[in-house]
């Protein structure tokens, strides 16, 4: 029997969650000297209190419901890739190519045909961990990860040699031509002499992101391919048993999370950078695995969660620069998210469940309903159900 | 008189709403053997676990030798003299026989002055109670006998005074299980107290001087074995009587749906499995594989399920199918083939999708479930809950998630999946395993009356009972061979017992 | 390439394989008790900071040593409650405490130290040095040709078994001890036993639950001294922000490699801490081959190299059986 009903599940545990990442967080900066209220004001404030705000918090989601969606969709086949970030930063490498050294007339066309590369791009790099995991059984975590440290390497290298126009300084490719310039969220939203979401990075890629968002869901739940993918991801003998190849589950899993994880660069390195830098991705392929976990692999769950971590990541900015907090309590937020939410999830939900059985048994105090036969003892909670 | 060996007073254990244990009271006295039976869920695991200290019972008191005892952990069971030995081994497979002994009763800290303890006993107990086995082979390179041999020992190096098993037989072939039953008479001579339990009748009848009967979590009836007869205890196990064969009339069989010809399979570990198996299953014909678990049926099945790769030739209605690819699953019930598997958790069902996603695993790119971009999510429940209806399952939710069914109710959705595919060759495998007396009876009619519409069925199952009453010919499968086949009606048990433990006779003569 | 260059390339690929060796040992006995340790990076990562700001602060590397171990140990048993009390993800639980490291260290130490997340350089008493061993030879003032005029073995020894600190000693001490304790104790054999099959285990009355723990603990403490060995071990003079660069992944990719055995670790980790040590040798690297060899590309090597490992050899190995599968009593 289901241990809580559906919104305990999808809001309530989270929530939960959410608030002891958020209590502990609190500890460690008063650890450090700091107020933890006051710093949580700032963060909201700097986050959400002026459209300049909006503009950057909106433009951090983004990114992370790229992100966040990449392993969202890899988890659904019980492949843990935490390799998003090496996968953006390939993503990048796609957008810049494409952009680079095809011309575009208008803007739709570069945005298209930069989705194409980055994607691609992606793609590729997640194939190789996948493969090997389908095939030679390397695991998909150490390999996922170890891509990231040559992805990082490998775009080192470019930046500083071959990709770099000669007689510059910075450490990037040349600007990206002007036609293939997106519209920003000031562009799109500024009317007459009321300037909106001024100097912030916000784009149309927004946009492409809640599509993304809306057809991950249509291929999860709708799908003959997202049917395969769950049923892969719950059980690998009842899909062999089915005839659902693993080799194939697996690839397709993780090159549609580095698809996605790619697209990634839509936002950051065409919509915002308009070159290819160093260190475009800034933490974000790894805000994706918090994102994902808070938002239980559901796109609704990874948008919010995104949003949330997009405010974090603004405010945290901000604190960095009017307190001594520095940038970093992100990551150690983040950490305490997916510590609570991944892994002590059983720490959360236990006590939950207990509540709801109690309600459930002062309930079941009322008459009872016609005997059901056959029915057979419960099986203990969390036990597999072992057969007498 | 002498205090009984281990007594339970009103032993009570309840889950929840469901009491799982009801005030059940036994006595047993030393040097004999005692039988429990009871079919699948009637409470005797709850009962066990109690004993061995995984579960605390609600009420009741437990008595060994006349003391009262308590039993919070498997320490103070085995302290208490409590050996048991598990349906599934508890053995590390790749520790030694010796070393799985050892384990937990170590005499020190250092390993080798505990091995060559363990050693000088070994052989003691071997020779007391013809319990051979070799101290330094490792336990995946011997066969499932020796290994409950190795269980049996680790139980009597612990001074286990006490010695319950739990359904021993399964595993083993009628020549091991009589070994088995020696080794139990050498223990009961020397004063131990053996405590059997099983749902096979037979065993109770060769091997128990006494016996109790639970159903659904209580004692119902205890009998001394030489005075009862298997129509009682059946009758007591169910509570009603019991048709201890199916009705079936004669088959009819038509043209060969299945021809298996030298069908070999090689595990990963270049183990042959399959050592050149044919076979022809005809429509309207219930083929039945006897043989002791893990001779081959396993793989037989999942080959002709399309998911394990093998040389050789299988064909469907004429038509050859694809043996080098282990991804065919697909191909196979394109081609006629529905399959009930072995294991239903983690193969038939995915557990952790609702009754109604579980519907069509398998057929979910067919018409109704899937379009041509999308899959109708709408016509899925609705075929579930038809299903559901038409097979009767319970709880008829088909929002409720797999893993919240019974066992049998479980079987059940795989059935009807697997039935109402219209297949043109049904694979079976053990059909009934963990499944309650009311659902086997459906299921088993199911089968048969699915076999009188011209279906064919390769019945593979352990239970020698079911395959004699389903089958209409039989095939005994031992060491990935087919040693012999007859027609249901000409032969029996012990014709079939030889052969699954790979005497072949010529047919006719007496053993 | 002479003799005395490659010895100074063995010298270092002892001292690069150090912590790679602990970090390797420390993964070793929590998965062959069934816990998969993911989060070796973020234990060696926050005992190296402890260890250095403790030294830092109090002059004491010793000191450094224990707040190291502390931490580590801390940071072991919130893995360790996620995955044995908890029964949780043990992946995603050593991904949080790399991350929850990764975060913590530089937050602390710009707290304290206000230097960007580095601490302040260690001075020579607050930092393991070198020790001498009887009969080497001092080869600080000779020149290579003097160097090559010496008897070959008192070279190899003065040069790459002596001068190390103490941390590299103990390390490689832990080899044979580790050895011992898993294969012929009972510890080692309940330890072992209960990564292959915790059910066999518990009915013969022993507590997984504990023996688990045991051997969380241990590849904490194994972390912290790997920790250490990074930020507070001559050359190292303090630490640095995200100082051990994958060292983590690197050692679980020598841990298969080396098939859960203890010795075959040892040579695993010594091979990956020659790559490392060739990677900072890009000059020599290049006059050997004769090419222009990117530094990048010599960093990104020990990468490369642990994936064609584990694309080549993994498929053969088989891990602890219960590795990963949090154990739940079957009734």
């Amino acid at each position: 029997m289901d241990r809580m009903p559906r919104w305990a599940d999808i809001l309530l545990v989270p929530a939960i969650s959410l608030l002891l990442a958020a209590l502990i967080s609190a500890l460690v900066i008063l650890a450090i000297g700091e107020n933890p209220w006051q710093a949580l004001l700032i963060m909201v404030d700097g986050a959400l209190g002026s459209t300049s705000g909006w503009g950057y918090t909106l433009y951090y989601a983004t990114n992370f419901i790229f992100t966040g969606l990449a392993v969202s969709v890899a988890f659904h086949a019980r492949m843990f890739n935490i390799g998003g970030e090496g996968q953006a930063a390939i993503g990048g490498l796609g957008v810049a190519l494409v952009l680079l050294y095809i011309p575009f007339p208008h803007w739709s066309l570069a945005l298209l045909a930069a989705m194409l590369g980055a994607m691609t791009a992606g793609a590729l790099w997640a194939f190789v961990p996948a493969i090997l995991q389908a095939k030679r059984g390397s695991h998909i975590v150490i390999t996922t990860m170890l891509f990231n440290f040559i992805a990082a390497a490998l775009l080192n290298y470019l930046l500083v040699g071959p990709l770099k126009p000669t007689g510059t300084m910075e450490t990037a490719t040349a600007g990206f031509p002007e036609t293939t310039s997106i519209p920003s969220f000031r562009d799109m939203f500024s009317f007459g002499d009321v300037i909106l979401f001024r100097g912030t990075p916000a784009n149309i890629s927004f946009f492409v992101a809640l599509l993304a968002a809306f057809l991950v869901w249509l291929l999860i739940w709708r799908t003959r391919l997202g049917y395969e993918i769950r049923a892969f991801g719950f059980s690998e003998g009842a899909a062999r048993y089915a005839g659902i190849g693993a080799t194939r589950m697996i690839v397709l899993s993780m090159v549609i999370s580095g698809a996605l994880a790619g697209l990634m660069a839509i936002n950051n390195t065409m919509g915002s950078d308009e070159r290819l830098i160093m260190n475009a991705v800034e933490g974000a392929g790894f805000i994706g695995i918090a994102v994902a976990l808070m938002g239980r692999n559901h796109p609704v769950g990874v948008c919010l969660a995104a949003l949330l971590f997009g405010i974090l990541y603004q405010g945290g900015g901000i604190l960095g620069m009017d307190t001594a907090i520095p940038r970093e309590m992100i990551v150690v937020i983040q950490a305490l998210v997916i510590l609570f939410t991944g892994a002590l999830d059983q720490m959360v939900r236990m006590p939950v469940e207990r509540l709801f059985a109690r309600r459930r048994a002062r309930a079941a105090l009322s008459p009872p309903g016609p005997a059901l036969p056959g029915l057979q003892t419960p099986k203990p909670t969390g036990a597999p159900t072992a057969e007498p | 008189m002498a205090n009984p060996s281990i007594e339970l007073r009103g032993i009570s254990k309840s889950f929840g709403p469901v009491q799982a244990n009801k005030d059940i009271s036994i006595r047993v006295m030393p040097g004999t053997i005692h039988g429990i039976i009871g079919e699948n869920g009637a409470g005797k695991s709850t009962l066990m676990s109690i004993l061995y200290g995984f579960y605390k019972a609600d009420a009741g008191t437990i008595l060994i030798d006349g003391r009262e005892v308590v039993i919070p952990d498997s320490q103070s069971a085995i302290r208490a003299g409590i050996g048991m030995v598990f349906q599934h081994f508890k053995l590390v497979e790749n520790f030694t026989v010796l070393e799985n002994v050892v384990l937990g009763a170590e005499s020190g800290p250092l390993l080798r002055p505990s091995l060559a303890r363990a050693r000088a006993e070994l052989r003691r107990l071997a020779d007391e109670y013809e319990l051979d086995v070799d101290p330094d082979a490792r336990i995946e390179e011997i066969g499932v006998g020796m290994q409950q041999r190795v269980e049996i020992l680790k139980a009597l190096y612990r001074d286990a005074r006490i010695l319950i098993l739990d359904e021993p037989t399964g595993v083993l072939t009628p020549a091991e299980a009589d070994h088995l039953f020696r080794i139990l008479r050498n223990l009961e001579a020397q004063g131990k107290t053996v405590i059997l339990i099983t749902h096979k009748l037979r065993e109770i009848m060769d091997v128990t001087d006494t016996v109790s009967v639970m159903r659904r979590g209580e004692m119902v009836a205890h009998f001394e074995t030489a005075r009862t007869s298997p129509a009682e205890l059946a009758e007591a196990m169910v509570g009603r009587k019991v048709l201890l064969r199916v009705d079936k009339r004669p088959a009819t069989p038509g043209a060969p749906v299945l021809e298996v010809q030298d069908l070999r399979v090689t595990d990963a570990k270049k183990v042959e499995r399959l050592k050149g198996v044919s076979l022809t299953v005809r429509a309207g014909e219930i083929l039945g594989i006897a043989g002791v678990a893990g001779n081959g049926q396993s793989e037989l099945l999942e080959v002709l399920g399309g998911y394990m790769k093998a040389t050789g030739s299988v064909r469907v209605k004429g038509v050859p199918q694809d043996l080098s690819r282990d991804d065919q699953g697909q191909a196979r019930r394109d081609a006629g083939v529905g399959h009930v598997p072995e294991d239903r958790q983690s193969e038939g069902l995915v557990l952790d999708f609702a009754a109604w996603e579980n519907v069509c695993l398998g057929y979910h790119d067919r018409r109704p479930y899937s379009g041509s971009l999308l899959m109708d999510l709408a016509a899925m429940r609705r075929d579930a809950d038809a299903k559901m209806g038409r097979f009767d399952v319970r709880p008829h939710d088909p929002l409720l998630a797999a893993k919240s069914f019974s066992g049998g109710n479980q079987q059940k959705i795989v059935v009807a999946r697997e039935i109402e595919s219209a297949p043109a060759l049904l694979l079976v495998g053990q059909p009934t395993r963990g499944v309650d007396i009311g659902a086997i009876e459906f299921i088993h009619k199911q089968i048969v009356s699915l076999r009188d519409a011209g279906v064919a069925i390769l019945l593979v199952s352990v239970e020698l009972d079911e395959i004699l009453s389903l089958s209409d010919r039989i095939a005994v499968m031992f060491d990935g061979r087919i040693m012999g086949e007859r027609e249901a009606g000409q032969t029996d048990a012990r014709e079939l017992g030889l052969l699954m433990a790979g005497i072949t006779e010529p047919a006719g003569r007496a053993a | 390439m002479d003799y005395p260059t490659l010895l100074q390339l063995l010298d270092s690929t002892v001292r690069l394989a150090t912590p790679l060796l602990l970090a390797c040992l420390a993964g070793l006995f929590s998965e062959r008790a069934g816990i998969f340790d993911i989060g070796l990076e973020g234990k060696m990562l926050v005992a190296a900071f402890l260890a250095a700001a403790t030294a830092a602060l109090t002059g004491n590397v010793w000191l450094g040593l224990l707040a190291g171990t502390l931490g580590s140990l801390l940071f072991a048993a919130i893995h360790g409650v996620a995955s044995i009390t908890f029964r949780g993800n043990q992946l995603i639980s050593g991904v949080a405490i790399n991350f929850l490291a990764a975060g913590l260290t530089v937050v602390v130490s710009q707290a304290l130290f206000g230097q960007g997340g580095r601490t302040p350089q260690l001075g020579e008493g607050s930092r393991f040095a070198s020790i001498t061993l009887p009969g080497a030879v001092d080869l600080q003032g000779l020149s290579l040709a003097e160097q090559r005029e010496l008897n070959p073995l008192l070279l190899l020894y003065s040069d790459v078994v002596s001068g190390h600190t103490i941390l590299v000693y103990v390390a490689f001490l832990t080899v044979p001890l580790t050895w011992w304790l898993l294969f012929r104790t009972r510890f080692g054999l309940r330890l072992r036993a209960v990564g292959e099959n915790p059910a066999a285990v518990d009915t013969a009355g022993i507590s997984v639950t504990r023996l688990r723990y045991a051997a969380v603990a241990i590849a904490g403490l194994l972390c912290a001294i790997a920790g250490a060995q990074l930020s507070t071990a001559e050359p190292a003079a303090g630490f640095i922000k995200d100082m051990t660069a994958g060292r983590g992944f690197i050692a679980l990719a020598a841990l298969i490699f080396a098939k859960w055995r203890p010795w075959t670790a040892l040579w695993a980790c010594l091979l990956f801490g020659f790559l490392s040590a060739l990677a900072l040798r890009s000059a020599l690297v290049e006059s050997i081959i004769g090419l222009d060899v990117p530094s990048q590309f010599l960093d990104a090597l020990p990468y490369v190299l642990t994936i064609v490992i584990l694309a080549g050899f993994v498929g053969r190995a088989i891990p602890p059986r219960a590795g990963g599968e949090p154990y739940v009593k079957e009734r």
